[in-house]
């Protein structure tokens, strides 16, 4: 698989990340690089062996079903660049 | 056991310019998990608080922290699972769901693509007349909710509340197994009915705790049978998603709407593109969403911070087996032992309050007579004051002491209609109203037949008549229930009647 500039330049949009135009060869290269590297281990023959997906043997942690948080509407919209009568306020979106 | 023979109810077609159209529908139905704390927060899920004030920090998606999963979360989708006969997987897995919207603060939804929690199950969609169809549910996984936009509070900005960010939801997906709006309609209420019973979702679609995405195609007659033989979906014709509906009436236009705008299209000889689509009920249109077209790229992935789900064969058999009786059950039930009409037991097994009200009602007492006295008398009466069942002022045991006193022939069903509404009124024993208001009915035949020997001495006339024409005898009998203040049996003034006319 080969990224070329317009994929890259995708990519950075779905992420919202802006990418200037004189960046994006760069970009579409490392992309590559790294995909080649995943590329790689495709060489290795997983058939019939389960994915690992912790180092230790351990179960999914679970909490009780209990209101132990919230309550702190200050601390959740203080690093906002602006905020409204308790709400975020960002720029319009509407469908 | 379950009678589960049914005619299939009629599919519904629209005439095109030169034939018949059929409609496909499948639909995808949030229902927003009842619990007390978010799916991986111990944020409270109170719907209507201050805006961000049920926000953790994980739910804020502030760097470092990490989601713990809510035990009774996995708990309800299961028992949904088992609630719709479903598979249970006791292995599942989270995978983010990545698309930027401003009430999305992580960025990505933790959702269940790959390894959902629940599989293949169904749900038996009856019509009410008598037709039904047993529409096939795909899978339910489990997913986060997103946070809420508001729009119109000021010109220029969206403000955003987080505090539904998190909240568990189960998307329950259905085959395209719906065939029409008002069977999409009856899908809905009947797995809004379930999820109840179960008490895993409340199903208020107002406050959007139930929401559905509904998939409309077309196809010429004959295509979906070939798709159903082989279950491909290039029989089928081009879908488009209807996104983000919580009303019943909007979802049967708007894909009454959808299917025409389709038909347009193909009859034009024009192509329909498979995308999403916003209903607008003040236009009765539908419109594409543009901006969801970019976002559908969602570069699904597993959650590294989440190991698969690994949940016990014990422990769901457990859950299965202290699931309630559920709508279906409960309703064939209803039939066999309380002798009730279809259409009654429907009714009744609607929602649970009801079911249980009339269960305690009827336990005892004649099935057919407390299902009338329950649907005419007690529905009439609060729907007048517009409450709900469990607001009745009239008791179970109140309600069935009125029955016991008809029963007994205490007191006449006329006399009985005015007990009941003393009884929803002012409250009190119905057999001690009856006792001190002096409502009894009168069995004793001696002042009947006074009562009734007086009329006929002074009405010579009309006795002549009702002599000729037997069916004027009503008239004596409305005299004597009159004379007695409504308190005679009515069947004995008949008989009496009948006998003293003949001569």
């Amino acid at each position: 698989m080969s990224i070329d500039q317009n994929t890259a330049a995708r990519v950075a949009k779905l992420a919202r990340i802006k990418v200037e135009e004189a960046a994006l060869p760069a970009l579409a290269e490392e992309f590559n690089t790294i995909l080649g590297f995943i590329e790689q281990l495709n060489e290795v023959d997983v058939e019939g062996v389960e994915p690992m997906t912790s180092v230790t043997p351990q179960r999914l942690k679970r909490r009780a079903d209990v209101v132990s948080d919230g309550n702190q509407p200050e601390a959740v919209m203080k690093n906002a660049p602006d905020a409204r009568e308790g709400f975020f306020a960002v720029p319009k979106v509407v469908e | 056991m379950l009678d589960l023979t049914y005619d299939l109810p009629k599919v519904k077609t629209i005439a095109g310019a030169k034939h018949d159209w059929e409609l496909v529908i499948g639909m995808e139905v949030h229902a927003q998990v009842s619990s007390n704390a978010k799916l991986f927060s111990g944020a409270s899920t109170q719907f209507g608080s201050e805006p961000n004030s049920n926000v953790s920090f994980v739910d804020a998606a502030m760097p470092g922290m990490l989601p713990v999963i809510n035990e009774y979360c996995i708990e309800q989708a299961v028992r949904t699972g088992l609630g719709l006969k479903a598979e249970i997987n006791l292995k599942s897995a989270f995978d983010r769901k990545n698309y930027f919207y401003p009430d999305l603060p992580q960025g990505y939804q933790i959702s269940q693509l790959y390894h959902p929690i629940v599989g293949e199950g169904e749900v038996l969609v009856e019509m009410g007349d008598g037709t039904a169809r047993l529409v096939r549910v795909e899978r339910i996984h489990m997913e986060q909710d997103a946070g809420k936009s508001i729009h119109d509070m000021d010109p220029n900005m969206s403000f955003v509340d987080v505090n539904r960010t998190g909240v568990c939801l189960m998307e329950i997906v259905s085959k395209p197994d719906i065939r029409g709006p008002e069977e999409a309609a009856a899908y809905i209420t009947k797995l809004r009915q379930i999820l109840r019973y179960l008490g895993t979702c409340n199903g208020d679609m107002q406050s959007g705790a139930m929401r559905a995405d509904v998939n409309v195609s077309i196809c010429l007659p004959g295509q979906y049978e070939k798709y159903q033989a082989t279950q491909d979906f290039g029989h089928l014709g081009t879908r488009c998603e209807i996104k983000n509906m919580n009303s019943m009436r909007f979802i049967q236009q708007a894909i009454d709407v959808e299917a025409k705008r389709q038909i347009a299209i193909l009859e034009a000889g024009g192509k329909v593109d498979q995308e999403t689509r916003l209903y607008d009920p003040d236009k009765g249109e539908t419109r594409s969403m543009r901006s969801k077209e970019e976002a559908h790229d969602y570069r699904y992935f597993p959650d590294p911070d989440l190991l698969p789900l690994e949940i016990e064969q014990a422990w769901v058999d457990e859950i299965e087996a202290n699931l309630p009786e559920l709508p279906d059950a409960k309703k064939a039930r209803f039939v066999s032992d309380f002798n009730l009409s279809d259409y009654d037991a429907s009714v009744l097994t609607a929602d649970l309050d009801t079911a249980d009200y009339f269960e305690l009602v009827a336990n005892g007492r004649d099935g057919k007579s407390s299902a009338n006295w329950v649907i005419n008398e007690l529905f009439g009466r609060l729907k007048k004051d517009e409450k709900d069942i469990t607001e009745s002022p009239v008791t179970p045991a109140q309600l069935g002491g009125i029955i016991d006193l008809i029963a007994s022939d205490a007191i006449s069903g006329k006399i009985a209609k005015d007990l009941f509404e003393i009884v929803y009124t002012e409250g009190g024993d119905p057999a001690q109203i009856v006792e001190d208001k002096g409502m009894k009915q009168v069995t004793d035949l001696g002042p009947i037949e006074a009562a009734l020997d007086e009329i006929i001495a002074a009405n010579p006339a009309q006795v002549e008549k009702a002599q000729a024409n037997p069916k004027l005898a009503g008239w004596f009998v409305g005299q004597v229930m009159k004379a007695t203040g409504g308190k005679a049996n009515p069947k004995a003034v008949n008989e009496l009647v009948a006998q003293k006319l003949k001569g």
